[in-house]
């Protein structure tokens, strides 16, 4: 049964049972809406944790990319009469530009200073976007046109929410894939010393960008789609709050997990709809996890989880 | 010089005093534990609303600000034991999560205790402008860069002439050199949290009465703070208090001569400027990283 504990065909098979048994327990709009929320912020973690939990470096300026995304395809479809279908495309297209041409020079910064240049990058993406209120509608946000395929409009919770599950399943796939490949060992190297990478003849440089391209892209899809689905969206999906939202799911997922990643996005993207009740401590909570999760598990839940199973199991097995 | 020119210059010195403070506290810290504070804008914010409870509360303004120092210095204690002390040795990731968590915290806790409004502090000694080249210098101005001139006399002073100041620059030149010599690290890195704290609340207070104060004005300050930091070149006190300078100037001169709205974005395009092409900062020494 050693496939069942393999990440990519036990893994996959425990996700893929998950998404298809999980609408029997959606049984209102709202729950769906949520599920929905969940995979959407999902493929954005499983891109930043290519990043942050293989390749080792930080992005505070995610959400910057995730905008990009949200507001080419809401400024493309809306004020240009794009088909949202192109308009996605390009912006995600854009995105991973983007994230190619400012990668060679951010990601030749180490530790806290990437994490500077990465945090600079997404406050001016987050002005900007307040700012230029012709396009974007500044503060007050704008209202995005829903996502149409092929001339049919995508709309119904469960129609939305089959589209981003399979969706996620494709991007958990692909990171997967990714990993197990030569390339990720390359950055699983990089992450453990750049310079020990280096002298086995990894080209660091290639490497990071490629992984920060990837998250760029991975960041910009789920914004475009975000944007979609809401159908309004507001400088605060750009912001530098958003961003350590993001990190933060990962980081309390379990770095270097793919599925930790996901199981972040789910808590921390549940969790506020369930203290809705308790809203004005939802900042304290958010902020007393992040230190405890750091202080406590900085491994995270999924990896330190799985490392008790381990020790248990052991215990079991020993005479 | 034209006064409008000299208006700018003032304003922007005036702000560049206080951003010089938040650097001040971040490079302190920095050196101390190579740790990136992210939650000193938030020593910023308690500095100023504390005064205006207090104030509210009937005590006269010395005392009033000398008891929001003291609380804000008890809070960076706190924190450094209760969350930076815990996490030690941690990766870089891990701490700056920590001080992120313990920014958004502070900020939630502060909505709790205050609220969501915009409060003002009275001005140290009124609102009489002062005319200099045909600018207005606002007393208030005047305390901004007189308190920052005497605080960095002070620090000078203190890390070149005392024991305790020495210590703390020994431990951060070479932690395991200094332990040797009979230097308490843990209380250096106690101490750097007060002290770093502390310098977040005299810039809050000192610019409240001039730009006003809120639960949120941690977050800007801060970050502002911190693109001084980086400018100057972490680490350097002398390079956070030209860092925090320069900012300001180029900040009220670009919102003067090129755009309002775009103000805020001339420090991170200045930082970024220098991370890429400059990386160590205006003032930062060359260091050669070991493998």
């Amino acid at each position: 049964m050693s496939w069942l504990a393999s990440p990519r065909t036990g893994g996959m098979a425990a996700l893929i049972a998950v998404v298809a048994a999980l609408p029997l327990v959606l049984t209102n709009n709202y729950f769906y809406e949520v599920a929905i929320l969940v995979a959407l912020n999902a493929i954005v973690c499983v891109g930043l944790n290519l990043l942050i939990g293989y390749a080792g470096q930080i992005s505070l300026g995610h959400a910057g990319f995730f905008g990009l995304g949200a507001y080419g395809s809401a400024i493309l479809t809306a004020r240009f009469g794009w088909p949202s279908l192109a308009a996605l495309a390009t912006a995600i297209a854009a995105a991973g530009f983007l994230a190619y041409l400012i990668g060679r020079p951010i990601l030749r910064l180490r530790g806290h200073y990437l994490a500077m240049a990465t945090l600079g990058m997404g406050v001016i993406a987050a002005i900007v976007v307040a700012t230029e209120d012709r396009l974007t509608g500044g503060p007050d946000g704008m209202p995005v046109p829903p996502l149409s395929l092929f001339g049919a409009q995508l709309s119904g919770e469960a129609t939305w929410y089959w589209v981003v599950v399979a969706l996620l399943v494709l991007a958990v796939w692909l990171s997967l894939n990714l990993i197990e490949s030569p390339a990720g060992r390359a950055l699983r190297a990089l992450s453990g010393s750049e310079v020990a990478a280096e002298v086995v003849g990894i080209d660091s440089a290639r490497q990071k960008v490629r992984v920060f391209v990837i998250s760029a892209v991975y960041a910009a899809a789920a914004g475009s789609l975000t944007a979609h689905y809401s159908g309004f969206i507001t400088p605060s999906k750009v912001s530098f709050f958003h961003s350590i939202e993001l990190v933060t799911m990962v980081v309390f997922g379990g770095m270097a997990s793919t599925f930790g990643a996901v199981v972040g996005a789910a808590v921390l993207t549940t969790l506020p709809q369930l203290l809705t009740a308790f809203k004005e401590y939802e900042m304290m909570a958010l902020g007393a996890i992040m230190m405890g999760t750091m202080i406590f598990m900085p491994r995270g839940l999924v990896p330190t989880l799985a490392a008790l199973a381990a020790a248990l199991r052991a215990r079991k097995e020993a005479p | 010089m034209s006064p409008e020119l000299a208006q700018y210059l003032l304003s922007g010195i005036t702000i560049g005093a206080i951003y010089a403070l938040v650097a001040l506290g971040f490079s302190i810290i920095f050196n101390a534990s190579h740790v990136i504070n992210f939650a000193q804008g938030e020593f910023v914010m308690i500095g100023g609303m504390t005064t205006v409870s207090l104030i509210g509360a009937g005590l006269p303004l010395p005392f009033a600000i000398v008891a929001a120092v003291a609380v804000a210095a008890g809070v960076g204690l706190a924190f450094e034991k209760f969350a930076v002390e815990p996490a030690r040795g941690a990766p870089v990731v891990t701490l700056i999560i920590i001080t992120i968590g313990a920014s958004i915290f502070l900020r939630g806790l502060a909505t709790l205790v205050w609220d969501k409004k915009l409060h003002a502090l009275p001005a140290f000694s009124g609102h009489k402008p002062i005319e200099i080249a045909g600018a207005a210098l606002l007393p208030q101005s005047l305390w901004v860069i007189g308190v920052t001139l005497a605080i960095v006399l002070a620090l000078s002073w203190f890390f070149g002439r005392t024991l305790p100041g020495k210590a703390i620059l020994a431990t951060s030149h070479q932690r395991l050199a200094a332990q040797l010599v009979g230097i308490n690290v843990r209380t250096v890195l106690f101490i750097s949290f007060g002290l770093s704290a502390a310098l977040g609340a005299i810039a809050g207070i000192l610019i409240a009465p001039i730009t006003l104060t809120s639960w949120d004005v941690g977050i800007m300050l801060g970050l502002k703070g911190f693109a001084a930091a980086v400018l100057g070149g972490l680490g350097s006190g002398a390079g956070a208090v030209l860092g925090g300078l320069v900012l300001g100037i180029a900040e009220t001169l670009s919102a003067g001569y090129i755009s309002s709205a775009y103000k805020d974005v001339i420090a991170f395009v200045l930082m970024l400027a220098v991370l890429f092409f400059m990386p160590r900062g205006l003032l930062g020494g060359r260091i050669t990283e070991r493998v």
